[in-house]
C-alpha cells in the first residue's frame, strides 16, 4: 500500500457526530435477556467513518467505538434490569482484531491520539460501570482476540477465551507494527491481570499471542473453554456475575432522548450550554447554565424528568461538546469555562443527588458527571475558568473550575453583585479524577488540615478574597485590572507551544499519585505518542506505514 | 486624596484614569519616601532653579522657576500619538502599532521596562553625596536637574507598569523603589549602577558615557511596536540630551581649565600639573577608559538570543530603525563581531539578528568618538600635544566575547600578568581617586564662583548670567 494521502489532505470531512442510537448502529447488536445483555460486535467492512480503508476482521475505527460508547450508555440508563453484559463477536473465529491498521496508517497524528484517547475513555467507562453501577462485563472471546480486541477484553471483569487450538489472545502491536498497544493493554496486563513481567515480555513481542491453557496459566484470560461448552459456560458465568449486582430488577429505564443541539458559525448550542469560538484568538468559551430552579425536588420528579433533568442534560451536552471540540477543533487551544446562574440552585441539586445517590438512576447521573468531568482532566487543551458576577461555580459546577489549569475570579469592589463560589460535598469525593482523588484533594496534595478547612467552608459563598486565601483560585484581579489581566492571560497562553503545554498540563493536573487510569493516559501520551511520530513507525519504511504492503521495514537501530 | 492634574502634569488623562489613580495612590507616597531617603543629600529645603516639563507642547516641556525638589512636579508625558504608526520591524512588521500589551509578550516587555526603569533611581542614589563637593552653584543646579529628571524617567517607566501590567506591574513599580544602588543584599539590576560615583569627574564621565547608553537604549525602545513605550521613550530622550550635555561640557571644562593652567605655567608633567591644583590629562584619560569600558558592558553579550527575540517580536528595534535601508526583518543579514582566538582578535560574521547588542554598541561608539573628538579640540586649541583616545572595544570588559581576556587599550591581547603590570597606567588607581577627591573637599557655592579645577561654562542656564543664584539654600 502506497500511503500518500492523510486525512488532512483529503479536504474537509463531514464533522464526526458522537450522538447515535441503536437504530443507527452499523457495527454492533445489542440484545437483552435480563439480567444479561449481549453486545455483539459485527463490524461492517465498508462502514468506516472516514474513507480509504475497509474494516475487515472486526477491526474498528472511531465510528465503531462511538457506537460502543452509546451502547454502554443505553445499557446504563435505559436498562436498569441489566446486571451483566457479554461482549462477543458475530464473526466466525474472530472476536476482534483491534484498531484498523490501514486507518491508523492514513490518519494524522492528531487523529490517532484523539482516537486512542476516546477508546481509552470508553474502556475506562466499562470498568467505571463495573465499579460503580453494578454492571459486570464478560468478554466472550469466541475467536482471535488481537491488539485492541484483547484490550477491550482486558477492560471486562472476566475474559473467557475459546479453546479451539487456534484462537489466541495477543498484543501484536510491537512485533507487527512497531508501536505499542494504545488502549491500556500493557498497563492492564500488569496492573489488573498481574501477568509476570517476563511472561508479559514474551506475550507482547510474539505476534501470534498465546492460546488455550497457557493463556490461562499466564493469567491473560480467566478461562479457556472448548467450543462445545463455550456458549453455555459464558451464559452461566454471566448469570453468576449478575448475581453480584445491586441493579433493580423492576425499575423503569430512562430513555436517552436525542440531545438538543445546534451548530452555527458562532459555535455549539445546547439547552444548558453554549460553546462560542474565537478562531482568531484560538479560544473556545464554554458557558454552562445552572439549573433555573429546583423544579425536581423529589426522587419521583427526578425520575419523571429523566433525560431532561438538569444534571444529566447538562452533562450530556458537556460530554458532546468536549468530544466534538477535541475531534474537530484542534486549533482552539484554550478553553474558557464560564457559568451562569444561581449558585444556590446548583447546591440544592447537589443535595438532592447526594440524598438519593443509592437510587440507580441518580447513581447513573452522578456517574455520567464523573466521567464527563474526567474527560476534561485528560483533554489536551489549556483550560481557564473565569469566575465573574452572575456565575454559579458551586458544588458540581465548581468541579469545572477545579478541573481548569487556572482559575481567575473577579474581585468586584462595588455593588452587591459580587462573584462567589461555593463548595459542597460534591467536591470532596463523588466526582473523582482519573487518579481517584477529588479535585480538591489533588489540588492540595491531600493535605488534611487544608481539606478540613475547606470542609468547614462548605455551603458558604466565598468572595474572591476568601477564595484566594483558601487557594481555590489562581488570581483575583479587581475591577480595574480585570479586563486587561484576563486578555493578557489568554493571549500569552495561546502563544505558547501547544505540545509543551499539553505535556505541562498533563504533568501538573494529576499531582503525585498514580492509578491504572493515569498510567494508561500518561504512557499513551509519553511513549505511544513519541513512537507515533518516530520514523521507525511512520517514516517511509516505518513499520506502521508499510504494514500490509509487502515492502520491507527499515529501522534506525539507534536506541534512544 | 491627590489632585492629580494639579500635582502631576500629564498628557495621559490621569484625572479620569482610575487604574492609574489607584496605582499612584500607593506609589506616589512611596516615591516621596524614597526621594527623602535617597534623593540628593540635605537638599530638601533648597530652592533650585529647575526646568519642569508641564506639557509636550514646544513651550511646555521647559518651564523654569525656583522649586524645592520634593515639590517638583514629576509628570507623565508621552509623545503625541501617531494614529498611523505601525510596527516597523520583525515578524509583526506592517501591523498597526500595539496600543495594549500583547499578552504573548507581556513578561518580556515588563522585564525590558523594569530593567530600564531600575537605572533611573539608581543614578540618583549613586550621585546623592556629590552636592557637598560641587564646583559651583551652576553645577550644583545641573546635578539637581539631572536628578529630578532621572526621577521623572522613573515615573515614565512606572506609568507603563501601572497602566499596562496590572498587579504584577504595581509590584514591580514598588520594587523599583526598594532596590538600592550598591546594596549587597538588595542591589540595582545592572552592575554599572551599583558602582559608586565618587567625585565630580566621575559624575561628568558617567553622564557622558553611561547616560548615553541610556539614550541608545531609549532610542531602541522608541522604535518599539508597543506604542506607549515608544512614545514614552521619545519624550524621555529630550531630557536625556541635557544630561549628556552636562557630562560633555563638564569634562570639556575640566580639560579646558587644565590646559589653561598648563599653558600659563608652561608645565606638562602630571606631577607638576597636579601641584597646580587641576586634574592632569592622563588621569582624565584613565577615567575615560574606565567609564567607557564599564558602559560598553551594559549593552550585553555580543551574540544574544534575547536581543534577537526582542527584535523579531517587535519589542526593541535598532538605533534609528526607520531610517535604516534594509528589510527590517534581518533573517538573511549578517553582522561582524569580534572574539579572541588563539591570542588574536578576529572578526567573524554572525546572523545579524543575534548581533543586535553589538550593533547598538557600535552605534554608541561612533557617537562617543565624536564627543571625544570635541574634547580633543579643546586640547589642540590650547596647543597641547596630548591625545585623548578611546581604548579598544575589548579593553577591560566583563561581558561578551572579551570577558576574561586581557586586552590593552591598543587592542593587544596580553597575559593576565602583563595586563596587571599596566593596570594603573590605564585605569584610575586609588591614588588617582584620592587626588581628584582632594580637589573637591568642600563645595563652592558663591554665585559666579567656580572651583579652581574647572572652567566656567560658556553661558548660564536659560540665558541667566553665570553669577545667577541657581540654588537658594534657605
Amino acid at each position: 500500500m502506497d500511503v500518500v494521502a492523510t486525512q488532512e489532505s483529503q479536504g474537509k470531512m463531514e464533522a464526526v457526530d458522537f450522538q447515535t442510537d441503536p437504530s443507527r448502529y452499523k457495527h454492533w447488536r445489542l440484545s437483552f435477556d435480563a439480567p444479561v445483555a449481549t453486545l455483539t460486535m459485527d463490524v461492517a467492512e465498508d462502514g468506516g467513518i472516514r474513507p480509504g480503508y475497509k474494516l475487515k476482521l472486526n477491526s474498528y475505527d472511531l465510528g465503531v467505538d462511538i457506537e460502543l460508547h452509546d451502547a454502554l450508555q443505553r445499557i446504563r440508563f435505559e436498562h436498569p434490569e441489566i446486571r451483566s453484559v457479554i461482549i462477543t463477536s458475530a464473526k466466525n473465529r474472530i472476536f476482534c482484531s483491534g484498531a484498523n491498521i490501514y486507518m491508523l496508517g492514513l490518519s494524522s497524528h492528531a487523529w490517532k491520539v484523539n482516537f486512542c484517547k476516546f477508546t481509552n475513555e470508553t474502556r475506562n467507562g466499562i470498568e467505571d460501570a463495573s465499579a460503580h453501577s453494578g454492571l459486570k462485563f464478560l468478554a466472550a472471546c469466541n475467536g482471535t482476540t488481537a491488539g485492541g480486541g484483547y484490550e477491550l477484553a482486558l477492560a471486562c471483569d472476566e475474559i473467557i477465551l475459546v479453546d479451539d487450538r487456534s484462537s489466541a489472545v495477543s498484543l501484536p502491536e510491537l512485533p507487527l507494527l512497531g508501536v505499542l498497544p494504545g488502549t491500556g493493554g500493557l498497563t492492564r496486563v500488569t496492573d489488573k491481570r498481574k501477568v509476570r513481567r517476563d511472561q508479559a515480555d514474551m506475550f507482547c513481542t510474539n505476534p501470534d499471542g498465546v492460546r488455550g491453557q497457557r493463556a490461562k496459566d499466564w493469567r491473560l484470560v480467566d478461562e479457556a473453554i472448548k467450543p462445545q461448552q463455550f456458549a453455555e459456560h459464558v451464559k452461566q458465568r454471566a448469570l453468576k456475575l449478575a448475581g453480584q449486582s445491586d441493579r433493580p430488577p423492576n425499575a423503569k429505564g430512562v430513555v436517552l432522548t436525542p440531545l438538543k443541539r445546534s451548530v452555527d458559525e458562532a459555535g455549539l448550542h445546547y439547552h444548558h450550554l453554549d460553546v462560542a469560538w474565537d478562531r482568531h484568538a484560538r479560544t473556545a468559551t464554554f458557558r454552562v447554565r445552572g439549573p433555573g430552579s429546583v423544579a425536581e425536588d423529589s426522587l419521583e420528579k427526578v425520575l419523571a424528568a429523566g433525560a431532561n433533568w438538569w444534571p444529566l442534560e447538562m452533562a450530556r451536552a458537556l460530554d458532546d461538546a468536549i468530544l466534538t471540540l477535541r475531534t474537530e477543533e484542534l486549533d482552539l487551544g484554550l478553553w474558557i469555562f464560564k457559568t451562569a446562574g444561581n449558585p444556590d440552585t446548583v447546591l440544592a441539586v447537589d443535595e438532592l443527588i447526594l440524598k438519593h445517590q443509592d437510587n440507580w438512576f441518580v447513581r447513573e447521573v452522578l456517574g455520567m458527571m464523573r466521567r464527563t468531568f474526567a474527560r476534561i482532566d485528560v483533554t489536551s487543551r489549556s483550560i481557564y475558568a473565569i469566575v465573574e458576577p452572575g456565575s454559579c461555580f458551586a458544588g458540581t459546577l465548581l468541579e469545572l473550575a477545579l478541573a481548569a489549569d487556572r482559575i481567575y475570579m473577579r474581585d468586584t469592589q462595588e455593588g452587591e453583585n459580587a462573584a462567589a463560589l461555593a463548595l459542597s460535598k460534591m467536591n470532596f469525593g463523588p466526582l473523582p479524577m482519573v487518579n481517584h482523588l477529588s479535585r480538591v484533594a489533588a489540588r492540595f496534595y491531600r493535605d488534611e488540615a487544608q481539606m478540613e478547612g475547606l470542609r468547614t467552608a462548605m455551603g458558604k459563598k466565598l468572595t474572591a478574597r476568601e477564595a484566594l486565601d483558601a487557594g481555590l483560585v489562581t488570581a483575583a484581579p479587581d475591577d480595574l485590572d480585570w479586563e486587561d489581566e484576563i486578555r493578557q492571560a489568554m493571549e500569552s497562553r495561546a502563544a505558547q507551544s501547544p505540545d509543551a503545554l499539553t505535556g505541562l498540563e498533563a504533568n501538573l493536573r494529576f499531582g503525585s499519585s498514580e492509578t491504572l487510569e493515569t498510567r494508561v493516559f500518561g504512557r499513551l501520551s509519553a511513549w505511544q505518542n513519541w513512537i507515533f511520530v518516530r520514523p521507525n513507525a511512520v517514516g517511509t519504511s516505518g513499520a506502521l506505514k508499510v504494514y500490509g504492503t509487502g515492502a520491507p521495514v527499515k529501522f534506525n537501530w539507534e536506541r534512544v | 486624596m491627590i489632585n492629580y492634574t494639579e500635582k502631576i502634569p500629564n498628557n495621559v488623562d490621569l484625572g479620569r484614569d482610575r487604574i492609574l489613580q489607584r496605582a499612584l495612590e500607593h506609589w506616589q507616597p512611596a516615591y516621596m519616601g524614597w526621594w527623602y531617603d535617597m534623593g540628593p543629600n540635605e537638599s530638601h529645603n533648597y530652592e533650585v532653579y529647575l526646568r519642569t516639563a508641564i506639557s509636550v507642547e514646544p513651550d511646555g516641556w521647559a518651564q523654569f522657576g525656583y522649586v524645592k525638589m520634593p515639590d517638583y512636579r514629576w509628570g507623565i508625558f508621552l509623545q503625541p500619538r501617531d494614529e498611523k504608526r505601525e510596527v516597523n520591524f520583525g515578524i509583526h512588521k506592517g501591523q498597526a502599532a500595539w496600543q495594549e500589551v500583547p499578552g504573548e509578550y507581556r513578561s518580556t516587555l515588563r522585564r525590558v521596562i523594569v530593567t530600564q526603569g531600575d537605572t533611573e533611581p539608581a543614578s540618583v542614589e549613586q550621585q546623592r553625596m556629590l552636592g557637598t563637593s560641587c564646583p559651583s552653584m551652576y553645577d550644583l543646579r545641573n546635578i539637581f536637574q539631572v536628578n529630578v529628571e532621572e526621577g521623572r524617567h522613573l515615573w515614565a517607566m512606572v506609568y507603563l507598569l501601572h497602566r499596562y501590567f496590572g498587579r504584577d506591574g504595581r509590584e514591580e513599580a514598588e520594587s523599583l523603589l526598594a532596590r538600592r544602588s550598591g546594596d549587597a543584599d538588595n542591589p540595582r539590576i545592572l552592575g554599572a549602577f551599583n558602582e559608586a560615583t565618587p567625585d565630580w569627574l566621575a559624575f561628568y564621565m558617567f553622564t557622558f558615557f553611561t547616560d548615553r547608553d541610556g539614550k541608545f537604549q531609549l532610542c531602541a525602545l522608541a522604535e518599539s511596536g508597543f506604542d506607549p513605550l515608544a512614545r514614552t521613550c521619545r519624550f524621555m530622550l529630550t531630557e536625556e540630551a541635557h544630561h549628556m550635555f552636562v557630562g560633555e561640557t563638564g569634562v570639556s571644562r575640566i580639560i579646558q581649565r587644565t590646559c589653561e593652567v598648563m599653558k600659563e605655567n608652561k608645565v606638562e608633567d602630571p606631577a607638576d600639573v597636579r601641584a597646580l591644583g587641576v586634574i592632569d590629562l592622563p588621569t582624565i584619560q584613565r577615567y575615560l577608559n574606565f567609564h567607557y569600558s564599564v558602559t560598553l558592558d551594559l549593552y550585553g553579550s555580543d551574540v544574544s538570543s534575547n536581543a534577537a527575540n526582542y527584535y523579531t517580536s517587535g519589542l526593541k528595534g535598532r538605533f534609528r530603525e526607520t531610517k535604516l535601508d534594509d528589510d527590517h526583518v534581518l533573517t538573511e543579514a549578517e553582522y561582524p563581531v569580534s572574539e579572541v582566538v588563539g591570542g588574536k582578535i578576529i572578526t567573524k560574521s554572525v546572523p545579524a539578528l543575534t548581533a543586535l547588542n553589538e550593533r547598538l554598541r557600535d552605534d554608541y561608539i561612533d557617537e562617543i568618538a565624536d564627543g571625544v573628538g570635541r574634547w580633543q579640540r579643546v586640547i589642540d586649541n590650547a596647543g597641547m600635544p596630548f591625545r585623548l583616545t578611546l581604548p579598544h572595544k575589548g579593553f577591560h570588559r566583563e561581558i561578551g566575547n572579551f570577558a576574561g581576556q586581557f586586552i590593552s587599550p591598543d587592542g593587544e591581547v596580553l597575559s593576565e600578568e602583563a595586563w596587571k603590570n599596566h593596570e594603573f597606567e590605564w585605569l584610575p588607581s586609588s591614588k588617582d581617586y584620592a587626588y581628584v577627591q582632594s580637589l573637591m573637599s568642600g563645595r563652592v557655592v558663591e554665585p559666579g564662583r567656580f572651583a579652581n579645577w574647572i572652567a566656567p561654562p560658556a553661558r548660564g542656564i536659560n540665558n541667566q548670567p553665570l553669577n545667577f543664584e541657581y540654588v537658594r539654600f534657605n
